[in-house]
């Protein structure tokens, strides 16, 4: 049990830390318009491409595979020092660089990977995830996207909702229904749907932030060459499932350092709220809420090198995930309650905090309501802690 | 990096787990609710070198590092074994006959007005600790009342009026790494107890049935389940990390982490116990069930070597310095 980094881990970090203080001052800010997504395409490829530039692509992906082939630990150790130096998040790149690319590492054969890694790893080629769909979310395994075989095609027809970032994607990681007779999580198959094939149709849908994330899909009757399968056919629910293994044990780790940048302003703003005497700071309880909060970021980061030693010795990232995001959606929730309580009025714009933050708070109560549904909602990761972890028996769905 | 338990880590883990079921077996431990500390059973549990697993072997002691510490005190919180462990530990060195058990030694802080001394009645010395430094008094010179009924069964109190000064035993620095180590090892009892609830919360769900059915296949019962194994799994990464610092091993300065870990278990400990006693309807009201006993040994350690909201005000202040 240590925790301190080794003198190899260390190395890697300050020449992250070099070229990061290197680079960063010539990349522009975030795009103004979050609702513009081709600019933040552009913006998040931009990005990709410089990391692939200087070798950081691909941080954890084998070196075989275009990937740099680093440690879990030091997979880590970049999440942390890029969030901190407050360089791009990953982006539209998220589904490339964590779902369908470790996927297609582990399961696709050997033309396919030469396809499409090397793409992802160079911001070349953006992914998006089409899973849910209107009648199959949480009950995923239900899904109805039928793939009729003809041939040498696929031929599907269905419709797909909540996909983020379709409208710029080039490729979709996308489940479909290859036998509607067997049993649900038996007749589904894993396909790369390439997104300009004539028959798909996006219609964006705004979310609660007013911004144009995630999207329907609408396909009617689009071919997709069966050399597209990943995995065989009917065998798509378990190649679903390595999915899921890499998005729980990594897509967080940024937020955690994330958070308790925004934990530290709230301390700050409580300083700057006045109230009939005083400010809110010298509300005990207030200080008493950040404090709790500062002690579970604390502990959460603790709990994320925990599970990253776990898979640094067996490869796998096991419950401890479920165990995470629910913790963290937790702890994020109490943070806009607090927020809440601490802007009062200033609360009731986005963007205009009446001079009490430069921080969009009041965003960042509002993408909080995410942190229960998106990836498994917070009651479908209760199921999996409860049965896998602790071995309760399964009731009625 | 490696956050990992090393082999010899579970092993002991291991090894202090069976040395509790063979020897603190949860009815020789509720028989100490009638006849007191089994002393026997004191001396045995010294003898295993958990009281002075920290003291240098030069000292006579193990030799061993806090990070040991956490993981054998987390196995003792999750037996629910009774008696001052964690004054025993601190004074391992400090007080002769501490670390053979032959000595039974507790602890409290001074305070202003009435004290309530935990173990006075089985004790032979108690440390006093105050900004100053460290007092001993032997046991029997403290003047009290011995509570009728104690909160937790397994921890008589006596109440003090007024403190005496004692002898000095420890400067400030003394009383300060006195304070800081009993925190983590405190800590580390609550995070067995939150560990230990939640395991017989989850037992009697899949045992006991209603409506045809284990209660635990109820999402309602599932999940308090799965929001106590939660809380277990982050204290436990904050208590390991806790231990790791004492050790040098760590990433923050040990003063943080050692609250972070505090907090922490004073919050979850309590919860889980509460939700062990929910998930037992009415069962878990009973003395009968150790639910009981899980939370109020929570609610015990909460008010000991610093209270949980208390140490969260203090690390609010890091956030604006
Ligand atoms: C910001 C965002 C981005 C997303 N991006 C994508 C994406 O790129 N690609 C993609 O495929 N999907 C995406 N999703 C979809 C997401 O995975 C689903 O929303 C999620 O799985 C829940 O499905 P649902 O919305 O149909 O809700 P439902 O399944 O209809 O659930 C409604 C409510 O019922 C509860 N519920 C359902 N079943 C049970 C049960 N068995 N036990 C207890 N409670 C239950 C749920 O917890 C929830 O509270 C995204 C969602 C969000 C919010």
């Amino acid at each position: 049990m240590d925790l301190r980094y080794t003198d190899e881990e260390e190395h890697f970090r300050d020449e992250l830390r070099t070229w990061l203080s290197g680079v960063l001052p010539d990349v522009p800010p975030l795009p103004e318009d979050h609702t513009d997504l081709v600019a933040r395409r552009a913006y998040d490829t931009d990005w990709q491409r410089m990391l692939y530039e200087a070798g950081y692509a691909g941080i954890h992906w084998p070196a075989e595979f275009g990937g740099r082939g680093s440690t879990p630990t030091e997979h880590l150790i970049f999440l942390e020092e890029t969030e901190r130096a407050g360089a791009p998040y990953v982006g539209v790149n998220f589904v490339g660089q964590l779902h369908a690319g470790p996927t297609l590492i582990a399961e696709a054969s050997d033309a396919q990977r030469s396809t499409h890694l090397a793409p992802i790893l160079k911001g070349e080629h953006v992914w998006c995830q089409g899973f849910s769909e209107p009648g199959s979310g949480s009950d995923l395994a239900s899904l109805s996207t039928r793939a009729i075989d003809d041939g040498d095609d696929y031929v599907v027809t269905g419709q797909k909702i909540w996909t983020s970032f379709a409208q710029v994607a080039d490729y979709c990681e996308l489940l479909v229904r290859t036998d509607a007779d067997a049993p649900k999580h038996k007749g589904i198959t894993w396909v790369i749907m390439p997104m300009d094939a004539p028959g798909i149709e996006i219609r964006p849908i705004d979310t609660a932030l007013g911004a144009g994330e995630f999207a329907e899909m609408f396909l009617d009757e689009v071919r997709i060459p069966k050399s597209n399968r990943v995995g065989d056919e009917n065998d798509g629910w378990r190649v679903t499932n390595v999915t899921f293994a890499f998005e729980r044990g990594t897509a967080f780790i940024s937020e955690v350092i994330s958070s308790q940048r925004l934990l530290a302003d709230l301390a700050a703003v409580a300083t700057r709220v006045t109230r009939r005497s005083g400010t809110a700071w010298d509300d005990a309880g207030i200080r008493r809420e950040l404090g709790r909060l500062d002690a579970e970021l604390d502990a959460l980061w603790s709990l994320t090198k925990r599970n990253v030693s776990q898979a640094q010795r067996t490869g796998m990232v096991g419950p401890g995930g479920s165990v995470f995001k629910l913790a963290y959606a937790d702890v994020r929730k109490r943070m806009a309650d607090l927020a809440e309580q601490l802007l009062g009025r200033a609360g009731l714009a986005i963007g205009d905090t009446l001079d009490l933050s430069d921080l969009d708070h009041v965003g960042e109560r509002l993408y909080t309501l995410t942190l229960t549904i998106a990836a498994g909602t917070s009651e479908i990761q209760r199921n999996i802690v409860g049965e896998r972890l602790l071995g309760l028996p399964r009731g009625d769905r | 990096m490696d956050f990992e338990l090393s082999d010899d880590q579970v092993a002991l883990a291991e090894g202090v787990a069976a040395l509790c079921e063979g020897r603190f077996d949860i009815e020789s431990v509720r028989a100490m609710e009638v006849d007191g500390l089994d002393r026997g059973r004191w001396g045995e549990l010294a003898e295993t070198g958990v009281f002075s697993l920290c003291l240098a072997e030069d000292d006579g002691g193990v030799g061993l590092g806090w990070a040991e510490a956490a993981v054998v005190f987390e196995q003792l919180g999750r037996a629910l074994v009774p008696g001052p462990l964690v004054a025993a530990t601190l004074a391992a060195g400090l007080i002769e006959g501490a670390a053979d058990g032959s000595t039974v030694v507790t602890t409290v802080p001074r305070s202003l007005g009435p004290a309530m001394v935990e173990h006075a009645a089985w004790a032979d010395v108690v440390v006093i600790s105050d900004d100053q430094g460290l007092w001993s008094v032997p046991a029997g010179a403290l003047d009290g009342v011995d509570a009728n009924q104690p909160l937790d069964p397994l921890t008589p109190v006596r109440r003090i009026d007024a403190l005496p000064q004692g002898d000095q035993i420890g400067d400030a620095a003394a009383a300060d790494a006195w304070r800081l180590r009993g925190s983590m090892l405190t800590a580390a009892l609550q995070l067995g107890i939150a560990a230990g609830a939640t395991e017989l919360a989850v037992g009697y769900a899949k045992e006991r049935e209603q409506f045809g059915r284990p209660i635990g296949a109820f999402q309602a019962v599932k999940h308090r389940c799965a929001d106590m194994i939660t809380r277990v799994e982050v204290l436990r990464a904050a208590v390991y990390a806790a231990g790791a610092t004492l050790d040098g091993r760590g990433a923050d300065s040990p003063e943080r982490a050692v609250s972070v870990a505090k907090i922490l278990a004073s919050s979850a400990a309590a919860a889980c116990g509460k939700d062990c006693v929910q998930v037992h309807g009415g069962m878990g009201y009973t003395w009968e069930v150790d639910a009981h006993l899980f939370l109020k040994r929570a609610w015990v350690h909460d008010l000991a070597f610093g209270e949980g909201s208390e140490l969260a005000e203090e690390l609010a202040a890091g956030l604006v310095s």
